[in-house]
């Protein structure tokens, strides 16, 4: 047997000497920091998930009808008469939504450990290239099970375009087909959805890592192992603080995806809704331009960007600034190696300043969402305005008091989070340009406190 | 002293699991009860006997006006264990054919002119308002003169249907709120029916079982699967963990 497989293997080598070494040079002869923690494994698990979208998506397209007039009934249809169509469906509904958990705390350990440092700015850039395509794909995503929120949120979205001055318009309806969001609409979305957008997904998926395997990654202590001492086990030449990607972070990422696959298991079999977060109680009516649901809001992982996008007010009787800062949000991202000056990367030996910093963004972040998703403004009203008895007599404001509105105060603590966004990226600029980090010494080699 | 780190790091992974977990069933738990006042629903799915009552009664007082589309009656059949005969002899009044899907045999033109609007299908209802909202729906029924029909309801005002369940509930009447006229105080019973308000309330708590078993058919396979899967996973994420374990032994 094992003659076989080498006569084999031979028999390849031969016609492409260049296979094994290419193999090597990203498995066995990668050679990754030892000390990665917890926040690592999210890259991985991003993969997984991506296969699976992939995976699901393809066996939802052969029952799905991507028409105005069948698209609805075709996903009751895979709902309940196709074999294990339930489960293909809501593995890439719950999919679709552990996507975005994965990656957000993916970018975050990118924040945390400063992953964005030079020499990784391409890393950075081609990975939130990769953000913006896939908020692309779950947008047209969620349009196509056609129900009444696909169909109010995809019209919500898209007039957006809308605001952009003198093409507004004529945008609107180039993107739509239609007036309305319709037929033509769904068609094209799905042939975005399940061709266009996922061959760009992963091709620059294949670009991330290669771009990644070009510098070598970065590590929770920010030291560059290649700059360290040299000599491992395996070789002379590469860092001592290195090790084979495979096999050791191919087992060790294989419990975070088993660990992974439980959690997103519990959701699939026993709350694939997720309480209205991932499946909206509105989806399961059908698409209907005549009935308004009650809360138009986007699916939750857009909600930071939706909240940012409502809170800032128009002006000059356009609400392109709302637009501009929406899109500002996600800009600000992409060019966060040029506004960090600071020479040190990991939050470990950083100044005070910049922990407080992306606490406060990671707040403003969480908090914003929940603010896109229209639940703050009650909860702050409900716990302060028994707070302000004496001035909440209805008599003295004739009416009854500003605050006793939930719209102030979701505008309010709204308007408060997103300049604590758009702070973070002011202060982070600021603080490094000027010399105002106090950093802490930065060990010459990983720290590995191993057992 | 390596054994005092590895059983730390162990406590680590552990609590931080329990924490997933914990946050997991947290969340979902404060999101289930986030319906806004009303009485929850109480339903169970898996109770079979209870959504059998359920199908009996949507049969019997839903289905002139309200269609299943999505549901047929040999899928009735295959998940709440009755036969072929039993659907066809109990529940199937139309004559349809055993492979068909529940369809109102009301033309959806009287259906307007009767009530003003034609009767919704109720296949994803229970998707669309919750168990608790349709639950409390069927409570919420008030005789009304002012409406076109002489009724109305709490839980959705000016409904446009009737109360089918009158007979069985008998007739509540309403008590507006002292400052809004509009607002329901509270429901009073002026003239019992067939049921006792106890026994009512089991009927309607059925009824609602039943449609929520039609929202979603599936439920009754994910929940009969996902112990395995789970329990498979579970497994799975341990050896996984020994694996790394046993590779990582040279790291240091």
């Amino acid at each position: 047997m094992a003659n076989v497989f080498s006569s084999i293997g031979n028999w390849v080598n031969e016609r492409a000497p260049n296979m094994m070494p290419a193999y090597r040079k990203h498995m066995t002869e990668y050679y990754a920091p030892k000390n990665f923690n917890l926040w690592y494994y999210f890259g991985s698990l991003a993969i997984v998930v991506l296969v699976n979208q992939i995976v699901t998506g393809i066996f939802l397209t052969m029952n799905f009808k991507p028409s105005a007039a069948e698209a609805f009934n075709s996903v009751e249809y895979i709902m309940r008469d196709v074999e294990w169509g339930w489960l293909i469906r809501y593995m890439h509904s719950t999919g679709a939504s552990l996507f975005f958990v994965v990656v957000f705390l993916h970018m975050f350990r990118g924040l945390l450990y400063g992953s964005y440092h030079k020499p990784r700015e391409l890393v950075w850039l081609l990975g939130m290239l990769i953000f913006l395509v896939l908020m692309a794909e779950a947008f047209m995503g969620y349009v196509l099970p056609w129900g009444n929120m696909s169909f109010w949120g995809a019209k919500v979205i898209i007039s957006l375009f809308g605001t952009i001055p003198v093409i507004g318009n004529s945008l609107v309806e180039w993107i739509m087909g239609d007036f309305l969001p319709a037929d033509a609409t769904i068609n094209r979305f799905f042939a975005l959805h399940v061709i266009a957008l996922p061959l760009v997904l992963l091709l620059l998926v294949v670009l991330h890592i290669a771009a990644l395997h070009e510098v070598g990654s970065n590590n929770p202590d920010g030291v560059e192992i290649k700059k360290g001492p040299k000599g491992n086990r395996w070789d002379d030449h590469k860092p001592a603080d290195g090790i084979p990607f495979h096999p050791y972070y191919t087992v060790k990422d294989l419990f975070g995806v088993g660990f992974f696959l439980t959690i997103a298991a519990f959701i699939i079999f026993f709350v694939p809704t997720f309480g209205g977060w991932f499946l909206e109680h509105d989806n399961f009516i059908p698409a209907n331009n005549l009935v308004t649901p009650t809360h138009i809001k986007p699916s939750w992982y857009f909600t930071p960007f939706y909240a940012i996008l409502r809170m800032i007010p128009s002006f000059f009787g356009t609400a392109f600034w709302g637009v501009l800062g929406m899109f500002g949000a996600i800009a600000l991202l992409f060019v966060l190696p040029w506004i960090d000056k600071g020479k040190v990367r990991s939050v470990r030996y950083r100044g005070t300043g910049y922990k407080v910093a992306l606490f406060a963004l990671a707040f403003s972040f969480i908090g914003l969402a929940l603010v896109g998703a229209g639940v703050v403004g009650e909860w702050v009203q409900e716990i302060l305005t028994p707070m302000l008895p004496p001035l909440s007599n209805a008599a003295f404001w004739k009416d009854s008091p500003f605050w006793a509105s939930s719209t102030f105060w979701e505008n309010l603590v709204g308007r408060l989070l997103t300049a604590m966004y758009f702070g973070y990226f002011v202060f982070l600029w600021a603080y490094t340009r000027f010399g105002w980090e106090k950093t802490k010494p930065v060990p010459d080699r990983v720290v590995y406190d191993h057992d | 002293m390596t054994m005092t780190k590895r059983q730390l790091l162990m406590k680590k992974y552990v609590s931080s699991i329990a924490l997933v977990f914990g946050l997991l069933v947290g969340a979902t738990s404060a999101m289930a009860s986030e319906e806004g006042g009303l009485p929850s629903a109480g339903t169970n799915v898996n109770d079979q006997a209870s959504l059998q009552r359920g199908a009996k009664l949507f049969f019997n007082y839903c289905v002139g006006c309200h269609s299943l589309k999505y549901v047929r009656y040999s899928r009735i059949s295959e998940d709440l264990g009755l036969s072929e005969k039993e659907v066809m002899d109990n529940l199937n009044f139309t004559g349809d054919k055993f492979g068909d899907p529940v369809i109102s045999h009301m033309p959806e033109a009287s259906g307007r002119q009767f009530f003003g609007k034609a009767p919704p299908d109720l296949s994803l209802e229970v998707r669309a308002k919750g168990a608790d909202w349709v639950y409390g729906y069927l409570n919420s029924f008030y005789l009304d003169p002012s409406r076109p029909v002489g009724w109305n309801n709490a839980v959705f005002a000016n409904a446009s249907m009737p109360n089918p369940l009158w007979e069985l509930q008998g007739l509540q009447t309403a008590e507006m709120k002292a400052d809004d006229k509009d607002a329901v105080e509270k429901l009073e019973l002026s003239q019992p029916g067939k049921l006792t308000p106890a026994q009512f309330k089991q009927a309607t708590r059925d009824l609602t079982s039943f449609l929520e078993y039609a929202a979603e058919p599936a439920a009754l396979q994910r929940q009969r699967y996902g112990i395995w899967v789970l329990l498979f996973l579970a497994g799975f994420t341990l050896l996984a963990y020994t694996l790394k374990k046993e590779y990582w032994k040279d790291v240091h």
